[in-house]
Order: C-alpha cells, then structure tokens, then sequence
C-alpha cells in the first residue's frame, strides 16, 4: 500500500524504501561506530554498577535502598535536566547548585521565618529561579561575559545570598506538609499503577500514531519491530520499578506501613515528559539545537539568537529551583549546604555522563536522568560501602572524567568519520 | 529580450566611511536566465549582493522588483519579496537533519507541535522537483553529507520559500569536478523552473557552462552586462583584471558604469 501511494506522488527521492529490522540494527551499530553513543554509555555504567554494588554489598539490592536512590537523586536529577538546556546551546552554568540553595532559602525564609503559606512561598522559590536565569542568560548574552565567568560569580553570590536568607547558615526548619510531602510520602501502590498505566498507554499511543502516520504517507519509519520493542522496554522498565517501589520497605510493616512510590517520582516523570516534548516537538526546541549547533545559521535563519540564549538559563535555573525544593522536602530543612558542596558537580556529571555534550548541540532531557541515576546508584553504593567521602569524591571524579573523555573521544571519532 | 527584469538597480553606490565600494552601480536580473556576476576581489560582488539581499543599506540608487520601485530595510523585506542568498559557507546547523535544516526558523506546525511529515514530504518534493537524486535520506544529519549534497540541501533550502530570486555565493568553490558538475546542473534547473538565479563565482568555466548573462564589476563599477553567447572567455577575464575589452566595459576614472552598461544591453 505504501508503494502504491508513493508512485501516485511525483517520485520521492528521498524515501528508500522501508528499513528492515537488520537494516535498523545495522544502522544503529554503524551509529555507535561512527561515534553517535547516544544513553549507551551511561546504561551500560549503571548495569555495571548495580552489578558491582550488588555483589559487594547485598543490600543494595532491597526494596528499601531502591527508593532510597529515587529521594536522594531527585534533586540532582532535577537540575542536571535544566543544565541539559543550558548545555545544548554550548554554554555552562556552574551557579545552578546554589541557585537551587537559595530557592531553598527564600522558599525556607518565607516558610519558617516570615510565616507565608505554602504555596506562596513555593511559587516565590521558583520565581526567584526565573529571575536568576532572566539575571546569568542577560548578563551572558547583552553584556557578552562568558557564561563560565557569570556562573562562576553567581557560585560565590548566591551562596552569599543564601547564607543572608537562613541568618548566617543556621538551619531552617521546612515544615509545610505538602513540600516534606515530596521528598517523604509515598503515593498509594494503586495510584503508582495507574500512572504507570497511563505512561505506558500514552507512550504506546504516541508511537504507534507516529508509526501510522508516517507509513500512511509512505514516509521512512522504523520498523513495527522496533517501536514494538521499544514500548516493551519501557513498559517492562516501569512495570518493574513500580513493583518493587509498591513493595513493603519497613522492617515491620504491623507499626508503620513504608510502601509505593516517592511522590518525588511521579514530579521527576512529569517534568521529563514535558521537557523532552519541548526539545524534541516544539520549534523553540528546535531553535535551541540550532543555536548549540551552528550559532551563525540560526540568526540567519531568523532565529532570535538572544532570546534562545537568555531562555535556557531561565529553564536552567528554574530547574534548579525545583530542585532546591525537593532538596529542601527532602532533609525537612534548609542550611548553608544546600544546594552546595557536590550538588553542581554531580548535575553537571549526570548530564555529561547521560550523554549530553559539552560542545553543545547534542543531548537530551533523559540523559539528565540516566546520567543522574549512574551518579546517584555511586553515591549510595559508596555509602553502603562505608568509603570514606575521600574515596567517595575520588570515584565520582573519575566517573565524571571517564564520561566527559567519552564525550570528547566520541565527538573526535565523529568528526573522523564525518558524522559530527 | 524576456520583458521586465525581475529586479533592477540603477545608480546604487554605497561607501563604507571614506571607502566608496560600489560607484553608480546598475544591474539587472531575469527570471528563467543564471546571471553570473563575476569580478576580482574586492571588486565589490559581496557588497552589492548584500544591498540586494538587505543586510547593508545604500547611500544612493533606485532598486526595482518586478518593474516596481521597492525600498528595502532589512534583510526581512528582501526576504519577503523571494530573495534567498545562499551563502559561501552555507550556514547549516551539522547536528541536525536535513529536512531540520531546511526548515529552520520556518518550521510548519500543527497547533504547538511541529509537523515533521508534512516538513519531510514537502522536502522530498522541491528535491525531486529538482531531481535531486544524490541524497539517499532525508533524516540524515547534515554533518554526515559531502560538500556536494551540503551546496545542494543549501539551494534547496533557498528554494522552498517560493523564491522568486536565489543569489549563490560560490557555490562550487571547495568542491570537487563530479560535485561541481551536479551543483551546476541543479543552478541551470533553478533557472529552468523560472527562477532568477545570480551565481557568483570566480571559475570561468562555471560560468559558461551555466549562465545566460555575465555582469562584471571592477573596482566598484558595473563595467558590463552582457549575454554570455555574445563574449569570450578570453573578453570576460579582460574585464575582470582591466575593466575593459574592446568596445566593452568603461572603467575610467570618471567611473561611467551605468552608460557602459546601458552600451552593452544596446549590443544585445
């Protein structure tokens, strides 16, 4: 059927015929070969050190570590996601730690010490991210300082900044009931397969039309196969992290019941959903690959350069916002760490390590939670292991290295081959 | 010969500070024909192309479209009356695809989202209107491509905005003879479509092979505009270096560009 609609049209030039199966695998090895790595990398590093972990210390591999690693990534994963925009377009944000401190603190100042609801303090903390990014992307782009040097004196105000906000560094009490709520509560195990449900249906929906569509206008598609496999995958994926979170956690479940998801989870998912659909589907998506790909094209095409450049500190930084809010949800309270010591160096690790280049123009919204998950399953492996933070910092450092080499090393193979 | 011009300069100088680069310039460009505008560096090719296309204003001069007497602000109101530069180095983003390219900063959307089919097809189609056959797939990322097939999704791009005038900026000058030859042959198919093409360039063989009239600056002025069948490579290289051949070109100190050209279009 799709032959015959093509030879209705003038003779497409470009539709090749339908790939098939061995042709999609051989042309996805050929990728990895030419250098195009994509997640590869950073799934392979997370089997390999669940494996480690799990052969080392059997109790990584409980229900109870699992969630662990949900509540104690979330905050890194949630600003890795934003620095996956600013990364895009080539440029860094090494203010975004403590850009997520002192959302905390505003969010704690307004809370504990100035008496505000919830909600007004919440929607201060990310207006204040707003702001941050409006101030870094204003500063990067009319004044033209380099994005390192902006963000490396917003690293040393805003941690000045923070530090005013909680009184000279005491720790301030987070005791809202929705926001501990995120970081501690657990959604009900049928509620967690529901959302399961509607993920996995949405997903398979939006492939299979994409599928339909496109073999309707004789287009070039994956095979059925493939997209077969790949909502498989993803229902399998979260089929099973959905089960074992619905598992019991607490030692004994008569005193108090601990199970189901983090309600952390389903927020990380939202965000990934909509952030992804913004990259991948939207035109200002499109702009921002274009502007870390080839600034001068992009302002010839009549992209407004400035603009994109300004928005994915804004995105950057409002992440970051959010994510200084789970970490606030998350210790119940807000002091002068937050948002400091590793938090930056571990968001920026996540992104590179998922797979988002340093160069710009190339990564994507999942690699911020995969790279995330690879720094978060090292970080709570190592504390399992009672490593010192020495050889905890030593390891992460290597990790990062080690991403940021393939990174490099991919980029250099790809030129070699012609597939930058 | 083929009626009005599709766009026509006359008297256009422009100087930058105490620099005057283009002295009375006149030019005119027909549908359907490849002008080919030739010149030594710095003979001011780039400059009067850039007052065509918007990006630099000039001092004096009438700039006619269609036969109508248009002013041109920006880049934005050259682009609106279908002229397209496609520039030497191509301006192409490598990391993403080439229907991705060619659309960039027109993207077709249903709602918020973009619609990639109809992109694609409508890619597939201006290609195959030009019979472009040297690109396997649509969905390849520009960086894997030979400068051959980069000069032609760059024309291609320039192409499917309903261009009326597509001006290119050296197409062929870092490619080999095979690509040379495709490139060429998509410059005459524009042409052939009814487009109105300007081809710079500074191979001769080029521009026989393609064009229908050579315009030639030197220094500044237009010294002739003539139809390629009626000069000699030989003629055209005098008038690149001398601003002279013959009866052709006036490159004297006075700078009398606009007569000499207005001589030449009599010789037609």
């Amino acid at each position: 059927m799709t032959t015959r609609t093509r030879t209705v049209h003038t003779e497409p030039v470009a539709a090749v015929g339908q790939p098939t199966l061995s042709g999609h695998v051989q042309g996805y090895l050929a990728r990895l070969r030419g250098g195009d790595m994509g997640a590869l990398p950073a799934i392979l590093g997370l089997v390999v050190l669940c494996v480690f972990f799990s052969v080392l210390r059997p109790n990584f591999l409980t229900a109870g570590n699992f969630a662990n690693l949900f509540t104690q990534g979330a905050a890194v994963v949630l600003i890795a996601m934003g620095l996956v925009f600013v990364l895009l377009v080539g440029e860094i944000d090494l203010s975004a730690g403590f850009a997520s401190g002192v959302c905390a603190a505003v969010l704690a100042n307004l809370l504990t010490i100035q008496g505000y609801p919830w909600y007004v303090a919440t929607l201060a903390a990310l207006g204040t991210g707003v702001l941050i990014g409006l101030a870094l992307g204003f500063l990067v782009t009319k004044v033209g300082i380099p994005s390192f040097v902006v963000t490396l004196a917003g690293f040393l105000a805003f941690q000045g900044v923070m530090l005013m906000l909680i009184k000279g560094g005491t720790s301030v009490p987070v005791q809202a009931e929705p926001i501990v709520a995120i970081e501690n509560n657990n959604l009900p195990p049928l509620v967690g397969w529901l959302l399961a449900a509607v993920v996995v249906t949405g997903y398979a929906a939006s492939q299979l039309l994409r599928y339909r569509n496109r073999s309707v206008r004789g287009l070039v598609t994956d095979p059925l196969s493939v997209v077969l496999v790949r909502i498989g995958t993803l229902a399998v994926g979260v089929g099973g992290t959905v089960h074992v979170l619905n598992l019991e956690r607490s030692l004994n479940s008569l005193i108090s019941s601990n199970r189901g998801m983090p309600v952390v989870v389903p927020l990380i998912a939202l965000l990934l959903v909509a952030l992804t659909f913004v990259l991948s589907r939207t035109a200002y998506g499109r702009h921002v690959y274009a502007v870390g790909g080839n600034r001068e094209a992009a302002r010839r095409a009549g992209i407004s350069v400035d603009r994109i450049r300004i928005s994915v500190f804004v995105v950057c930084s409002s992440m970051a916002a959010v994510g200084g809010v789970v970490a606030a949800s998350r210790f119940s309270s807000v002091d002068a760490n937050t948002g400091g010591s590793d938090v930056l160096l571990y968001a920026v690790g996540a992104a590179v390590i998922g797979g988002t280049s340093l160069f710009g123009g190339k990564g994507r919204v999942v690699d911020a939670v995969l790279g995330g998950a690879v720094v978060a399953v090292i970080d709570n492996g190592m504390g399992l292991m009672n490593a010192s933070s020495g050889v905890k910092y030593l390891f992460t450092g290597l990790v990062l290295l080690l991403a940021a080499g393939v990174d490099a090393l991919s980029r250099r193979r790809a030129v070699a081959t012609g597939n930058r | 010969m083929s009626g009005t011009p599709l766009l026509e300069l006359r008297g256009v100088d422009k100087s930058f500070g105490p620099v005057q680069v283009l002295h009375d310039v006149a030019f005119s460009v027909h549908p359907g024909e490849v002008t080919a505008l030739v010149g030594d560096n710095g003979a001011g090719k780039s400059t009067l192309v850039k007052c065509i296309s918007g990006i630099h204003g000039t001092d004096a001069g009438e700039y006619f479209f269609e036969g109508q007497p248009v002013t041109i602000n920006g880049p934005r109101d050259a682009a609106a009356l279908g002229i397209e530069v496609v520039y030497q180095d191509l301006a192409l983003c490598d990391n993403l695809d080439i229907v991705q390219n060619m659309f960039l900063g027109r993207e077709r959307r249903s709602g918020l989202v973009l619609d990639e089919p109809a992109m694609e097809e409508e890619a597939a189609r201006t290609l195959a209107s030009l019979s472009v056959k040297t690109i396997s797939s649509l969905r390849q990322h520009v960086s894997s491509l030979s400068g051959g097939q980069r000069q032609t999704v760059a024309i291609t791009k320039a192409v499917l905005w309903n261009s009326r005038l597509v001006i290119l900026d050296e197409p062929t000058a870092a490619l080999g003879l095979a690509q040379t030859a495709q490139v060429l042959e998509l410059v005459r198919r524009l042409a052939d479509n009814g487009l109105a093409v300007v081809l710079i360039s500074h191979n001769m063989n080029d521009v026989f092979a393609v064009s229908d009239r050579i315009a030639t600056l030197y220094l500044g002025q237009m010294v002739a505009q003539v139809r390629t069948t009626d000069v000699t490579h030989a003629q055209v290289v005098e008038l690149i270096t001398s601003g002279r051949s013959g009866r052709l070109g006036t490159a004297t100190e006075t700078g009398n560009g606009y007569l000499s050209t207005r001589v030449a279009g009599a010789a037609e």
